[in-house]
């Protein structure tokens, strides 16, 4: 189908009767999107390979000690927090970045607004991020969670980040599309959020640290916002963009997803301080976040049920669409990560896992599984768009799907149980700690190995990636009819 | 949902509220904590906390910057919540006031390895640590601790004779024949620091259990 030009001007919001015109404005916005978006995608999978490599080293060091353990930039100590920020800042924070960039421009209907300004924003990110990497690992880490890079390196991040959410606000305003569609509530609320939490934690914990534990409140309270109000809203815009599009149907319930969004706002800012369960401080404190966690099963479920009976007679879809098995594989992680994180927020529970290795398999339960597998089904989607050229081995797809898949259970399935009866050993005084250490060795072996079936996942897909973009031949052309997704149905909803 | 700024409103308020509760609140209920003053026993005046030495507070960097948090807590959950104070790891548990003088507060939320509350109380012996950060599994079997070899100098043993704060290493541990392992300064500072951790201080928010009485002992004996 070739798209006939068709002035801009002619496309006033409403004015989408006109399929052409609309096809024609789609690719005008994929194709304003390309240098800032592979700028983002492409970074955000180096750091993805990087983070993959420090965490390896980091596991193998878990069970023997003896691993590289002569240069000091490679202890676990600093290998972990390089890892954790990596991944997060570099891999997850980037590529989500770039999702809300290009769902904003598309449900905006606005083509990017000043492209050399977001690579400036992403050219500083990475520049900011790499500092800080090398930094934590010379030894400058703040060892506060989540927040380790060094205060000379997070400046440069947050100017690259201010970029972006002037960005978002500015395309918001220019949007030319009255109805807001539930993605766009989602991807506004994490442009705004994540200033002001990183803001806060960084003044309070970095630069004039609060006195005592409020740095642990602080701390709590930023790092589980971090997750809840920053990847959450970010991979659930995309959830709710992804699955009505490739399956060409609107979301089961407007309602509902009004009361998933409102009730998420409302509930998880206040999550963070059933990370201190038994920690010195008041008990009112700990108690207001446990409530508020017991309360995030409104969001869950009601998010839970919008997307299942979305999907509901379609699930036979997910054998030809990549991105809706990545995006429906990220949704279900998304409602047990959630669901495990309200049973871990209570006393009794908190009681045993709280300080074992379960709680690092939640993490990737949310992080890996909801978020990145989210995250790759929207990449999917997005880069053949924005580069005008198909993914050329659907080999290296399924590898990357099963491999991350099987990788992600095997890694979070026995460490939960082992971080359970870790838990349990350690509550029992008269269990000596060596055995209680030795009890964790088998879970920890277990989690190398899932560690290399996750990093395989990333290979192939960083390798499919890299041929797409070497098949410089061929003009660039929009796909009409996608080969991954099957379709992409005029009556999809979305724009 | 399509008016922008309702949308714009509700997004920051609903944080707003948060950060009110869970920022602004403890700060104001924990940020003006001062050292508790008491009378010990032997009738003399206690202050507690207090600010670090200088050779601890290098030590702590030395924590922060090796990544120690990532696998020691520095918290003792309350009797009977967790098996904290039955381990010995700490006699009551820990409270706001004893963080009051930590430049970063190092609470940790993992348990690799044992609580460190009070690690200087429970093991004072500044060469078992040294011994221990050089390799933990000469003195702890089984141990999954990283070596710290980086913060000793292996150095051949001089025309004087071997010196006096060499570590004593036998077995699969020894090195080479004219060898010897020195602790850097990094290493004795860290060791000051793990020695100088000790919380068993009363507080009136959380005393240390009284030492039983007479009658007390000997009817515990008497069951």
């Amino acid at each position: 189908m070739s798209a006939p030009a068709k002035p801009l001007s002619a496309l006033m919001p409403g004015d989408v009767s006109d399929e052409h015109a609309k096809r024609a404005l789609l690719a005008e916005i994929d194709a304003s999107c390309r240098v800032p978006l592979l700028f983002f995608f492409v970074s955000a999978l180096a750091w993805l390979l990087v983070g993959t490599a420090l965490a390896l080293v980091s596991s193998i060091k878990l069970h023997d000690p003896a691993f590289l353990a002569e240069c000091p930039w490679l202890t676990f100590g600093r290998v972990r927090p390089a890892h954790l920020n990596a991944v997060i800042y570099g891999w997850a924070s980037q590529t989500g970045i770039g999702v809300t960039l290009w769902l904003m421009c598309r449900l905006c209907r606005v083509p990017f607004v000043a492209p050399g300004l977001a690579t400036v924003a992403a050219l500083f990110w990475n520049l900011g991020l790499s500092v800080g990497i090398v930094g934590i690992l010379a030894g400058d880490s703040t060892s506060i969670e989540w927040l380790e890079l060094p205060r000379y390196a997070t400046p440069i991040l947050f100017f690259s980040y201010a970029l972006i959410a002037v960005w978002g606000v500015i395309t918001f305003r220019l949007r030319r599309e009255r109805h807001l569609y539930v993605s766009q509530w989602y991807l506004l609320a994490a442009l705004l959020w994540f200033p002001w939490l990183y803001a806060t934690a960084q003044i309070l914990l970095v630069l004039e640290p609060a006195r005592g534990v409020v740095q642990g409140a602080v701390n709590w309270w930023f790092a589980h916002n971090v997750l809840g109000l920053w990847f959450t809203p970010i991979g659930l815009g995309a959830i709710y963009y992804f699955i009505p599009k490739v399956i060409g149907r609107p979301i089961h319930s407007y309602y509902l997803s009004v009361l998933g969004f409102w009730s998420l706002a409302l509930f998880y800012n206040w999550n963070g301080l059933h990370h201190l369960i038994g920690g010195p401080l008041p008990a009112w404190m700990i108690t207001v976040s446990i409530v508020a966690s017991v309360m995030m099963l409104i969001p869950v479920i009601t998010v839970a049920i919008n997307h299942h009976f979305t999907m509901r007679g379609h699930f036979g879809k997910l054998k030809h669409s990549p991105t809706l098995r990545f995006v429906v594989f990220g949704a279900v992680c998304y409602t047990l990560t959630s669901l495990q994180g309200v049973a871990n927020s209570l006393r009794g529970y908190s009681e045993i896992v709280h300080f074992t290795h379960h709680t690092v398999a939640h993490a990737h339960l949310g992080v890996y599984g909801f978020f990145t597998m989210v995250m790759f089904g929207a990449m999917y989607y997005i880069l053949p768009r924005i580069t005008g050229r198909e993914w050329p081995s659907l080999g290296l797809v399924s590898l990357h799907f099963w491999a991350c898949a099987i990788g992600l259970a095997l890694y979070v399935g026995p460490l939960s149980i082992g971080g359970i009866l870790q838990g349990l050993a350690m509550n029992d005084a008269t269990k000596p700690f060596a055995d209680v250490v030795a009890g964790t060795l088998p879970y920890l072996k277990l989690r190398t190995v899932a560690g290399l079936l996750l990093g395989l996942g990333h290979v192939a897909f960083v390798a499919n990636l890299v041929w797409m973009l070497c098949r410089v031949f061929g003009p660039y052309r929009q796909p009409v009819v996608d080969l991954i997704t099957g379709n992409e149905s005029p009556a999809a909803v979305g724009k | 949902m399509n008016y922008g700024p309702l949308l714009f409103l509700g997004i920051l308020f609903t944080l707003a509220s948060s950060w009110f509760g869970l920022v602004l609140m403890p700060n104001r209920q924990l940020g003006a904590l001062v050292a508790n003053t008491s009378t010990n026993d032997a009738g003399a005046v206690v202050v507690y906390p207090q600010a670090r030495s200088g050779q601890a507070q290098q030590g702590a960097e030395l924590y922060r910057s090796l990544g120690c948090i990532y696998c020691h807590s520095q918290q003792v959950r309350p009797e009977g919540f967790g098996a904290d104070i039955a381990r010995g790891w700490g006699k009551r548990r820990s409270v706001s006031r004893d963080y009051i003088y930590e430049p970063t507060v190092m609470l940790g939320t993992s348990r690799t390895g044992p609580d460190l509350t009070n690690i200087g109380e429970r093991q004072s012996s500044a060469e078992w640590h040294l011994t221990h950060l050089y390799d933990p599994r000469i003195t702890s079997k089984g141990s999954i601790m990283p070596p710290h070899p980086f913060l000793f100098e292996k150095r051949r043993i001089g025309a004087g004779g071997a010196s006096t704060n060499a570590l004593k290493l036998s077995g699969a541990f020894a090195v080479a024949a004219g060898f010897e392992v020195v602790p850097r300064p990094e290493a004795r500072q860290l060791v000051e620091y793990l020695r100088s951790l000790k919380t068993s201080f009363d507080l009136p928010e959380a005393h240390l259990p009284k030492k039983e009485s007479g009658d007390d002992a000997n009817a515990k004996a008497a069951k």
